[in-house]
């Protein structure tokens, strides 16, 4: 007679494990590992290993003179370049107390926002990929363009473009520079109505992101998540306006704020955002007062020997560079706070008990860059 | 009663939306005047970079096979990743005195990221950027190139 064996019976809903998702995975826009423990299809907590495109660029810049710097940042979060090459002009502009023409402050500012729009552009082309919804990537991608070649035409490079050096700019801008904003300007007017009608209002797209990935005001504030996403929870913290540089305190805009703090709110404040930049280069294009596109500057920079700090707004949120000087052309430590890496600390707790596929939606709408994570 | 009511509101704002999304989609499908995409390579011949493009360093050189560089080296000192080498000899003029002149200037196009600094830094403005970018090559030894062409010298009132 047969035995009968009484084996455990493990349901797949009781118990936990693990998945990698990543670091080769599309949702995670590039080499991010995220070791996800998961029970059944809700996700229990989530580890993120970063150090996958690490490239040391912060050792790197121990041996570089505060020119070659800047080229090494752009490297960093591609899609706000600019925004990061402004970062460490800042910083050495500030401590040599060098003041810089009106009109390099002017470009700088208009190509920063221009700088924001093509990366709130492709954040918008991969949040509606990574939910489904592949049309938006084309049309993303085609408006972008537009940025592109404004760029292309005055600095020769499409993404890294390291065209600030500190005291001004690599040269002046192209002549057809104005027209072809103002052009864009008008193109993406209209074209960012598209964007409403094909995803905001969108059943599916409403019902994926509402209520996805609360994240509380005090969350924010703990975690330190800067930029749109922080602003989402009703943080107050745009450094354009809070700590204005360039010409922001001449410009008219709003600071974005929302409460609701989840995905949804995350989404309508980088969308609101792409109006408001363009308010901004509306009003100084226009504007750009006539002189030298650079300040005089020694060729080689020695910044006098101390500590300094310089933070911008960049699209993903608050860049902020600590410098240690002694005196030589080198800097003895140079740490940069980059957003991506502060904003990621927050995944973990908003993700938890969500399914995975509100992981995707919740990793998207941090807008997390990996290069910036890992530097 | 009301969640009946409810239900069908959500059934119809869900159609709407999806509609109005349509209407996006379909305008592009029946306007094909409107399609952005570049047939490349066909396109090749008519294809034009914008000037300031950075595609490729040269040393531009006149008709009389001469440039502008001195073999000062400068622009080996400023850039961040070694990607110029300059090789420079020295000769005596006929006047007795010793002049540098350049023997090689080597460039390798793998290892730069163009970031501009050599061609803003060189006091005799003797490079400058192509609009190649056509970079792709079967061995890496190919993208190692000597900037100054055989058999070339310097213009003459070039210090
Ligand atoms: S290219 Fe310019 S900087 Fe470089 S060695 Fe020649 S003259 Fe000097
Ligand atoms: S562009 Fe920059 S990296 Fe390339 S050769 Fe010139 S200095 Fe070096």
């Amino acid at each position: 007679m047969k035995e009968i064996i009484n084996l455990p019976v493990h349901s797949i809903e009781e118990e936990e494990y693990h998945i990698n998702m990543g670091p080769q995975h599309p949702s995670t826009h590039g080499v991010l590992r995220l070791v996800v423990t998961l029970q059944g299809e809700t996700v229990k907590k989530v580890q993120p290993h970063c150090g996958y495109i690490h490239r040391g660029i912060e050792k790197m810049c121990e041996k570089d003179t505060y020119q070659q710097i800047i080229h090494l940042t752009d490297r960093m979060d591609y899609l706000s370049a600019h925004i990061n090459n402004h970062a460490v002009c800042l910083l050495v502009e500030g401590a040599l107390e060098v003041e810089v023409p009106e009109r390099v402050k002017y470009i700088r500012t208009i190509i920063d926002e221009l700088n924001r729009i093509a990366s709130h552009q492709l954040w918008w082309c991969s949040f509606g990929m990574d939910l489904g919804g592949l049309t938006c990537f084309f049309y993303g991608l085609r408006d972008r363009e537009h940025i592109l070649d404004i760029f292309e035409e005055s600095f020769g490079s499409r993404l890294l473009h390291s065209y600030y050096t500190p005291g001004g700019l690599m040269q002046d801008i192209h002549p057809n520079f104005q027209k072809r904003t103002k052009d864009f300007i008008k193109y993406f007017r209209k074209k960012i109505k598209d964007y409403d009608k094909l995803l905001s209002g969108n059943v599916i797209f409403e019902n994926r992101s509402q209520g996805i990935g609360v994240m509380s005001k005090e969350d924010a504030i703990n975690y330190g998540v800067s930029g749109p996403s922080g602003r989402a929870s009703g943080w107050s913290c745009d450094i354009r306006k809070k700590y204005p540089y360039g010409v922001y305190d001449k410009a008219e805009f709003n600071e974005i704020l929302r409460t609701d703090g989840d995905t949804y709110g995350r989404y309508m404040v980088r969308m609101d955002e792409m109006r408001e930049s363009m308010k901004i280069i509306e009003q100084l294009i226009d504007n750009i007062p006539e002189g030298d596109y650079t300040a005089k500057m020694k060729p080689i920079i020695k910044l006098p020997a101390g500590e300094y700090y310089q933070r911008v707004e960049s699209a993903r949120g608050e860049l902020g560079i600590y410098c240690i000087s002694d005196g030589n052309k080198t800097p003895v430590r140079m740490k940069f706070r980059t957003p991506s890496f502060v904003n990621l600390g927050v995944l973990d707790k908003l993700s938890r008990d969500m399914k995975i596929a509100d992981l995707v939606a919740i990793g998207a709408s941090l807008d997390l860059v990996i290069p910036d994570i890992d530097r | 009663m009301n969640s009946i009511y409810t239900y069908f509101a959500d059934i119809f704002h869900g159609l709407k939306s999806l509609l109005i999304g349509m209407s996006v989609t379909g305008r592009y499908f029946f306007s094909p005047g409107q399609i952005v995409t570049q047939q490349y390579p066909e396109n090749r011949k008519t294809l034009k970079m914008f000037d300031r493009f950075k595609g490729d360093l040269i040393m531009p050189h006149d008709a009389n096979n001469q440039h502008r560089c001195t073999g000062c080296g400068i622009c080996e000192t400023n850039c961040p990743n070694g990607s110029i080498e300059v090789i420079s000899d020295r000769i005596e003029l006929p006047d007795g005195k010793k002049k540098r002149i350049i023997d090689k200037h080597i460039y390798h196009l793998g290892m730069c990221t163009f970031c501009s600094l050599c061609v803003k830094t060189c006091p005799s403005d003797a490079l400058a950027w192509d609009q190649t970018f056509e970079h792709a090559v079967f061995d890496r030894s190919k993208l190692t190139k000597i900037l100054n062409k055989p058999g070339s010298s310097i213009i003459k009132d070039i210090e």
